[in-house]
């Protein structure tokens, strides 16, 4: 463990994590002849947020109090255990993927529970909803880490992705494609994009995400976002570490750490294009369609690991 | 140490002895019977503890016994002293949250009846769990059935008690065939009723005897754990008996099957075949996705939990399914990793559910109802209790950084140490089994959720909530004793783990060292694929919780807070009645498994001439009830027919009955004749 980069790793995913909503919401209104905000605005909207007071339901309890900070954390703690700019993180050592997935669930768990805590029928409705298609989700996600675990020999994000970093992907580019096609449809399903959630309506009957949150305001409303924002940006560091690990640095390299994360920045933009892409061309999925989605996601995975063990490791 | 055995027993006497025939006032009663129970715990666990952590075995010879049958032994090794353990550290908590529960105005009458039935069914699982001969193993056996059975039907006034006191006798009878006939066919082999020798003739049992023995045991300790589908008494059963008995029902009882397996799959029946495993593995996953899939549709709290038992004992027998397989393949210290996982698990269910149940039963004790629908908001009435319950909810969900996730980590990596087999088809299912298991687990939580959303939080939903308030400094003490168990077990799991290792040492010999489970902090598996440090991880987050806390308040200041009412789009009226409610909350899932749930839904609504004046409306929505409408139903009316056709034989004429006994007679002398 290189203990210097591996802090810079945390610190960037945390300070470019808005940068890459901005640039899809860029993408997005350039589609559609807008100008769109600026980069620092995405910024600025999260300082103004964490600076105002907030208005706080007289129902809420202290479960609505804590989920921000819990929510925060976990993703946090989640985030330094990916490898970002080169072949480490801070505490990949401590765990797996098994646990970066279910850290996840931990402030899902809250978020839901928060939704719930002031008694309104909005919030249930995002909280019966995310429940139900993260549960479907979730299979699809681990059994596509599984499949991926099964030919680098770990379950350890960081082994996987040293792993693949070292060597020629062709081998399993098909069956590793499928995989990745799993874990797409999974980041869309988890960061809240269309076509299973829209983030940018609020008052909608089809919404998910903003009907859980719908309460908060102020630094807890900041809080919620910016983790929201970290999370997608974690899906899509791992989709390229793990898919794309070329430029990755070795641990402890000097001038090869600042190549690889200029490497990333660049991989990690590309791939939000292709979200953004996504977002542009397709339409919002009726509610119950989406199982449909996700079980696309549960059968990609499941031939990636079958194709795998058909080659062996 | 034998000492702390007899004393364990004694007290179990003692407090169910008092509890009948001492004419105390009735609180001071149920404080008496209840801490001679939990003093009887305490002393359980310190000498389960002292085998565990490597003190000489103990055994205790009873002085007196049956003639024929064998000597009356005890004997506490490794995998007793860690049943034992369970049973007396949960009892402890469960007795002292009784001393208050029981006095609560829903167990008014009955009372001393009650801590009879209690100590003596504590005790009977004590014994089953020690006693080393099949006869007696039996015969303590049945009597724990029968005095759950009176504690299952301790509100009989009530049909629904009835019912489920039924079906649970009737399911839990032919669980206990299986398992007779599984030890007499041990015993037909061996000639003995002690259990060392058979352990010793393990090896020259024939493959077919094996295979014969192994799917009676399987049966008959699968009926009792709740295995799917010998599970129908347990979501009837359960929910019926008062709360801290229910907590040591799914708990502990449950898990006295567990044991039993894991006797026979290891130590009756010397290596076992690769086929058990995957029959095992089948059933398992079974229990564990109906077995939350039906508790998602529960708006009855304690059936809910009831149901989610049946899962766990599920991800259990996903743990021992591997084992099995790995034995069978020649890879004891793989083997013994999954065991470790299926102990791990049932430890940690035993604390957590034993934890939700005695937060339901709190819930119960002040709302009187453990319809979700009719509850909410209680977070505020009874924050200890809140608390409580979500501590449980969140491990048995899985979440780090507390107990369920532990286990859970190790099932997980127990399946997938599948793909260093030989065999194709477990390397591919053992995955897949994997993502299965996710699945549940991620239903889990939905369900939770669902749970502790509903009743705690949000707006009372009727009168019931609005009397209760917060439960006495008993049942707080109880529950928190768990609360910190959940805790605890997450932490000192590399400790837990060697000591498991044990016992697993007892299955797979010597050569399995906790050094394949355990370096310093960390979880490690013996096939190299992960690590795990649960202490690290709790550390991480309550660290990260804690900076983000400080630097918030650091950097932004205190901040200002308004109060003021939810957000109502501006109707100005949001009644508790436009929440979700627990049926709403499952409606998704309702629609998407529909295929399996079938439900119905009816609405009635009766007016008098005009549609506006609605004097009554109803609603009803079911799901179908899936193994009782295909398997059950038409066995019993098949039974019922046969029953019809038996009559023929059944006149009433006492001369006939005796010509019946005497034709036996003839035929058995004939039988015995040609056998010599």
């Amino acid at each position: 463990m290189n203990p210097i980069p591996s802090v810079l790793q945390v610190l960037l995913v945390v300070t470019v994590a808005p940068s890459v909503s901005w640039w899809i919401k860029k993408i997005k209104a350039s589609s559609q002849n807008r100008v769109g905000p600026t980069l620092l605005q995405v910024y600025s909207d999260l300082g103004k947020l964490f600076r105002k007071g907030m208005v706080i339901s007289n129902q809420a309890s202290w479960i609505f109090h804590v989920m921000p900070y819990i929510l925060f954390s976990a993703v946090l703690v989640a985030a330094s255990m990916v490898p970002i700019f080169f072949k480490g993180s801070l505490l990949g050592f401590s765990g797996d993927a098994i646990l970066f997935v279910y850290l996840l669930v931990l402030g899902r768990f809250f978020m839901a529970l928060a939704a719930l805590d002031t008694g309104t029928t909005f919030g249930g409705m995002g909280s019966s909803r995310e429940m139900t298609l993260s549960s479907l989700a979730e299979p699809a996600l681990l059994l596509s880490f599984f499949a991926l675990a099964y030919h680098a020999g770990t379950l350890s994000i960081e082994g996987m992705v040293s792993h693949f970093g070292s060597q020629s992907p062709l081998q399993i580019l098909f069956f590793g494609s499928l995989a990745f096609g799993a874990m797409l449809i999974i980041t869309l399903a988890e960061s809240g994009r269309i076509p299973i959630d829209n983030p940018a309506t609020h008052l909608e009957l089809t919404m998910i995400h903003e009907a859980m949150i719908l309460e908060y305001s102020g630094r807890y409303l900041a809080l919620i976002e910016w983790g929201h924002q970290i999370k997608q940006f974690l899906f899509l560091s791992l989709l390229v570490n793990i898919f794309f690990p070329w430029g990755l640095a070795e641990p402890g390299a000097g001038a090869a750490l600042f190549l690889g994360s200029l490497f990333f920045l660049i991989k990690i933009f590309s791939l939000a294009f292709v979200i953004g892409w996504i977002e542009v061309h397709t339409a919002k999925l009726r509610l119950f369609r989406v199982p449909d989605l996700l079980a696309i996601a549960f059968v990609l995975a499941v031939v990636s690991l079958l194709g795998q063990l058909m080659i062996g490791q | 140490m034998e000492l702390f055995f007899i004393l364990q027993l004694a007290f179990y006497v003692l407090g169910g002895v008092f509890s009948l025939f001492a004419s105390a006032e009735k609180e001071n009663l149920s404080r008496a019977t209840h801490l001679l129970a939990g003093i009887a715990g305490g002393c359980g666990m310190v000498y389960s503890l002292a085998v565990l952590f490597g003190a000489p075995q103990v055994s205790y010879l009873f002085p007196a016994g049956l003639p024929l049958l064998g000597s009356l032994e005890f004997v506490v090794d490794p995998l007793s002293a860690f049943f034992v353990f369970l049973i007396s550290f949960l009892s402890l908590a469960t007795s002292i949250f009784a001393i208050g529960y029981t006095r609560t105005s829903q167990l008014q009458k009955g009372v001393p009846l009650l801590g009879f039935l209690y100590n003596f069914f504590i005790l009977t699982m004590v014994l089953v769990v020690t006693v080393r001969n099949i006869f007696y193993f039996l015969i303590f056996w049945e009597l724990m059935s029968i005095a759950s059975y009176f504690l299952v039907v301790h509100k009989h006034e009530r049909p629904e008690a009835r019912r489920a006191g039924f079906i649970y006798f009737v399911m839990t009878h032919i669980g206990t065939a299986f398992i007779t006939s599984a030890f007499i066919l041990l015993f037909v082999n061996t000639g003995s009723f002690q259990f060392d020798p058979l352990s010793a003739h393990a090896p020259l049992l024939s493959p077919a005897w094996k295979n014969g023995i192994f799917l009676c045991a399987l049966i008959g300790f699968g009926a009792k754990a709740g295995m799917i589908p010998l599970h129908i008494w347990l979501p009837e059963a359960h929910p019926q008996a008062p709360s801290h008995v229910s907590a040591l029902m799914s708990g502990v009882m449950i898990k006295t099957a567990i044991y039993g397996l894991l006797r026979f799959l290891f130590l009756f029946l010397g290596k076992p075949f690769a086929w058990w495993g995957s029959a095992i593995l089948i059933f398992a996953i079974f229990s564990t996705l109906f077995g939350v899939l039906y508790a998602l549709m529960e708006q009855d709290l304690k059936k809910l939990l009831a149901f989610s038992s049946i899962e766990n004992i599920g991800i259990i027998l996903l743990g021992i399914g591997m084992a099995v397989f790995f034995s069978a393949t020649n890879q004891p210290v793989l083997a013994s990793f999954a065991v470790v996982a299926a102990l791990y698990h049932v430890m940690n269910h035993a604390a957590f559910k034993g934890l939700l149940f005695l937060s339901a039963g709190a819930v119960l004790s002040q709302t009187h109802t453990g319809n979700m629908e009719n509850l909410g908001g209680l977070i505020k009435k009874m924050p200890w209790t809140a608390f409580c319950f979500l501590v449980s909810a969140a491990a048995i969900s899985a979440l780090p950084p507390l107990n369920g996730f532990v286990s859970e980590w190790l099932t997980f990596v127990s399946l997938l140490m599948g793909f260093k087999s030989e065999s194709v088809g477990i390397r591919f299912f053992a995955p897949i089994l994997a993502s299965l298991l996710a699945f549940a687990s991620a239903l889990v939580a939905t369900c939770f959720v669902k749970a502790f959303g509903i009743i705690f939080l949000g707006t009372p939903r009727s009168k019931c909530v609005s009397e209760s308030r917060e439960v006495d400094f008993s049942m707080k003490l109880g529950m928190g004793m768990l609360a910190a168990c959940c805790v605890l077990f997450a932490l000192l799991a590399p400790v837990i783990i060697s000591l498991l290792g044990k016992v697993a040492q007892q299955f797979f010999g010597s050569e399995v060292l906790s050094q394949h489970f355990v370096r310093k902090a960390f979880l490690i598996d013996p096939a190299g694929l992960s690590q795990f440090a649960p202490s690290w991880a709790f550390i991480a987050i309550v660290v990260v919780v804690l900076c983000i806390l400080i630097a918030t308040r650091v950097f932004l200041g205190k901040g200002t807070i308004r109060i003021g009412p939810s957000w109502d789009c501006g109707v100005k009226a949001l009644s508790p009645h436009m929440q979700y409610t627990a049926t709403g909350f499952s409606k998704p899932l309702r629609r998407i498994f529909s295929f399996l749930y079938q439900p119905t839904r009816r609405v009635e609504v009766e007016d008098e001439g005009h549609e506006i004046l609605r004097t009554a409306r109803r609603f009803e929505s079911k799901v179908h009830p899936f193994f009782e409408e295909t398997f059950y139903r038409p066995l019993s009316k098949w039974i019922g027919i046969v029953s019809q056709k038996v009559k023929a034989i059944q006149t009433g004429h006492i001369q006939l009955y005796l010509s019946y006994i005497f034709v036996t007679l003839v035929l058995l002398l004939i039988f015995l004749r040609l056998s010599r």
